[in-house]
């Protein structure tokens, strides 16, 4: 049934050629992997606005790109236009086009305090409010700022500009998103509707109010520290790091990738899903959704569990998911998952929520290539009760042929990917 | 274009509109002869007019201690799923639910509108903005609001009260969504992806935030609440709607292993985005039809979500009308509904599976539209976003 094309159940076998990425460490894999590998972090005090009052005075923003003006929608299409232009340059996709669709991981955009308070400028003789905004935008028409804050927008710009096949498709499932971008260009080419799919993630929404929502949650962490603050799996951990960040990946049939020469980077061996319908912000307490969706994952890679050498956790930081995330892994991987290094990534960029699956696969696939694995930084004070190998604080020589990589998000959001190396 | 390997059956529809609740009422309201009037209410957003919500006693289909964490958005989608569910004789059946993929259009939720308005008020009187936000924000926010304004959070509340837990994908893009949600579900079930699944949105249309984030772009119909053809004689434009509409889609033989009937049959969906000038647009929306082998016929006909936006309804009619012959009946629901944004495109499909299924159509929506030659046996459904984006579906007597 199966042929060199084709896997375990006969369906073509998927890989990925180009790879791009953005995090508050840079733009770029380069800069990017320079960094991760070195255990450096990215996260840095907020200057993008004024944090007094506020509980968290951090982020992993992302300041270097030149955004057309400051606002989540402008930002998020800054990281994603670079780094799927990287991604496709690698892969070897002139400016003819792309032969497939755009799956998109996009941000919620919707208006923000700026473009409310510049309206308000448009119209004083109201009294301030929505009445007012609304007669502003009665009386000139604002095109661009109607584009930015229409949910579709970046991926059409992307599509438009990359000339990607058809409907760009947005979507999101919170912090599981760039895994789920990952996912649906997976079963459009099982399902023959295309050969290439380019899968994109991106998060630039550190905003006051972005920032002061998940504090509200008590999701992020408190501690001061920029450097320091983020700490999954340690004792001491109390929250994630709110970041910024983009990844693209382009995936294509082996078939398609072969007949055209193209440089193959790794093999995308099999993903899992499962909904959960627990709580909204937190997980089942005995983690069933997460270790369905890890050995859904590894039954559709075909693969058993020994033969996982290295897991990209979630890994956020906060207290629950790590344990949560900890729990599930000795439940999938039993007493060997105190031999399997797996590390977090967030430790060094924070959590690039819809951006973070996509990104921890362009980090995954670095792992494979450049044999090292990303450490867990700020891991001084291990959690007793967490039995990992989290790969504390500096980065390790290892040849990893197999990754499992979680993604959870808020909502019940359960997406596990298995990366492979490509092995012609 | 999906190519429909297994085929695809409406099983269950669940729709909340200006017009009550659930399948078997909308039919009543507005099937076969009836000559309904629109229900608006133009008093509340002047000049702007909506399609309100139907009084809704949103613990018919949702605990009160949910209903609490969520605002009418979340509400409506979640209230129509668990219509849709029942209808489709899926409701607390445990084993079909924790299998069933759940696809989910969406925008975002409320604003807390009261604590924007302060806020700008404020902000009249100060020029440190950033340090007025950051007082107001940290202390009159709800932290349940941004739960309640989460894109995925429909789906994540489905799948809590519902206890629908296959898989969860939620879409965005405003009524591309729509089109893209159907379009995935069709996909996935017709290449055996998915052997069942809950599809579907909603739409507040009773917003301040939202009438403001269209009307930015000058898309809303002002001081009118005539009907699509006739508004597009006018100046145009949109006029948003509440809704909520889900639908339940099957692999043919799971529905029948498990004595399901069918409303109708999903046979193609095909969609595109591209610039928005008449010959650009005519000519994808021709590619689309190609895609789904449209031909002219008396028995096909038309349920069209035209968003009422000049040039892009008039391109879209002219385009079908082409393609069809004039005499074709196109039934812009819209001109009854609204335009339900991310809700539209599925709620066209379910408005369509009605007619299908009682082997009947419905009569001009307005004076511009023509009486259909025959009953339909297919019917196809359109959405082009009122600003970018555009699908087609094609729905069969099954």
């Amino acid at each position: 049934m199966s042929n060199k094309f084709t896997d375990h159940k006969g369906r073509p076998i998927i890989v990925v050629t180009g790879m791009g990425v953005v995090t508050s460490l840079g733009e770029g894999k380069d800069a990017n992997w320079k960094a991760l590998s070195a255990g450096k972090s990215g996260i840095k005090k907020i200057s993008r606005f004024s944090t007094e009052g506020l509980r968290t005075h951090i982020a992993g923003t992302v300041d270097f790109m030149e955004p057309e003006e400051i606002s989540a929608p402008a930002i998020s299409y800054s990281m994603a236009d670079s780094t799927a232009g990287e991604a496709l340059e690698q892969a070897g996709f002139g400016t003819d086009g792309f032969p497939g669709p755009l799956y998109f991981a996009a941000p919620p955009v919707e208006l923000e305090w700026q473009h409310r308070f510049d309206l308000l400028a448009e119209n004083t003789s109201s009294e301030a409010g929505y009445t007012a905004v609304l007669e502003a935008a009665r009386n000139n028409k604002h095109e661009r700022m109607h584009e930015l804050v229409q949910l579709g927008t970046i991926a059409y710009t992307i599509a438009d500009k990359y000339k990607t096949k058809g409907l760009p498709i947005s979507m999101s499932t919170a912090c599981s998103s760039g895994a789920t971008a990952i996912q649906h260009g997976m079963e459009a080419i099982i399902r023959g509707d295309t050969d290439a799919a380019l899968c994109v993630a991106s998060d630039g929404s550190v905003t006051a109010e972005g920032l002061i929502r998940f504090s509200l949650l008590s999701a992020l962490t408190t501690n001061p520290e920029p450097t320091k603050a983020s700490r999954p799996f340690s004792k001491d951990r109390d929250g994630f790091v709110m970041s910024e960040g983009s990844a693209a990946l382009v995936l294509e049939s082996l078939e398609h990738a072969t007949a055209r020469g193209a440089n193959i980077i790794g093999v995308i061996k099999g993903v899992g899903e499962k909904a959960d319908s627990f709580h909204r912000t937190r997980s089942s307490p005995d983690g069933m959704p997460a270790i369905t969706a890890m050995k859904y994952a590894l039954a559709d890679a075909n693969l058993s569990p020994d033969e996982i050498g290295y897991v990209n956790a979630h890994g956020t930081s906060t207290p629950e998911n790590d344990r949560m995330e900890s729990n599930s892994l000795a439940a999938v991987f039993g007493d060997r998952i105190r031999e399997i290094p797996v590390s977090s990534n967030k430790s060094m960029i924070g959590h690039t929520l819809t951006a973070a699956g996509a990104v921890e696969a362009v980090f995954s696939y670095l792992t494979m290539s450049e044999n090292t694995i990303p450490p867990t930084i700020n891991h001084e004070n291990p959690d007793p009760d967490i039995i990992l190998d989290v790969v504390p604080n500096k980065s390790r020589q290892a040849e990893v042929d197999n990754i499992l990589s979680n993604s959870f998000g808020f909502g019940g959001q359960n997406a596990c990917l298995v990366f492979g190396r490509y092995l012609a | 274009m999906t190519e429909t390997k297994r085929e695809v059956w409406i099983t269950g529809i669940g729709i909340v509109s200006c017009y009550g609740e659930g399948a078997e009422q909308h039919w009543q309201a507005l099937g076969g002869d009836k000559a309904p009037a629109p229900i608006q209410d133009s008093e509340r957003f002047p000049p702007y007019t909506v399609h309100p919500l139907p009084e809704m006693d949103w613990k018919l289909q949702i605990p009160r201690k949910e209903s609490r964490q969520m605002e009418n958005w979340q509400r409506l989608g979640t209230y129509a799923a668990g219509l849709a569910l029942e209808d489709a004789g899926m409701k607390e059946n445990e084993e079909v639910l924790s299998s069933m993929d759940l696809v989910v259009c969406a925008g975002g939720g409320e604003r807390d509108i009261d604590v924007d308005n302060l806020i700008m008020k404020e902000s009249r009187e100060r020029d440190d903005h950033d340090i007025l936000l950051n007082e107001r924000l940290s202390t009159e926010l709800r932290p349940t609001l941004f739960l309640a304004q989460l894109s995925n959070l429909m789906a994540g509340n489905i799948s809590i009260v519902h206890k629908v837990t296959g898989s969860s994908r939620t879409y965005m893009g405003e009524e591309s969504s729509g089109i893209t949600a159907i379009q995935n579900g069709v996909a996935r079930i017709a290449a055996g992806q998915s052997t069942h699944l809950l599809v579907g949105g909603a739409y507040n249309s009773e917003r301040l935030d939202l009438l403001l984030s269209v009307q930015l772009g000058h898309y809303l119909m002002q001081n009118s609440g005539a009907p699509v053809g006739e508004r597009i004689k006018e100046e145009g434009g949109t006029l948003l709607g509440s809704a909520g509409a889900f639908l339940i889609l099957e692999d043919a033989e799971f529905a029948k292993a498990r004595g399901a009937k069918p409303y109708a049959k999903l046979t193609g969906v095909a969609s595109d985005l591209g610039p928005r000038d008449e010959a650009s647009t005519t000519a994808r929306l021709n590619e689309i039809m190609d895609k789904l082998d449209i031909q002219p016929s008396d028995t096909t006909a038309v349920i069209s979500g035209a968003s009422g936006c000049k040039e892009v309804t008039a391109t879209e009619f002219a385009v079908l009308r082409k393609r069809l012959g004039s005499e074709t009946a196109i039934r812009a629901y819209t001109s009854l509904t609204g335009n339900a944004l991310e809700a539209n495109f599925p709620l066209g499909i379910a408005l369509s599976a009605l007619a299908l299924k009682n082997n009947s159509f419905y009569s001009k929506f307005d004076v511009t539209e023509t009486d259909a030659k025959a009953t339909p046996s297919k019917i196809i459904v359109t959405s082009l976003g009122h600003y970018r984006g555009e699908g087609m579906a094609i729905v069969e007597k099954a």
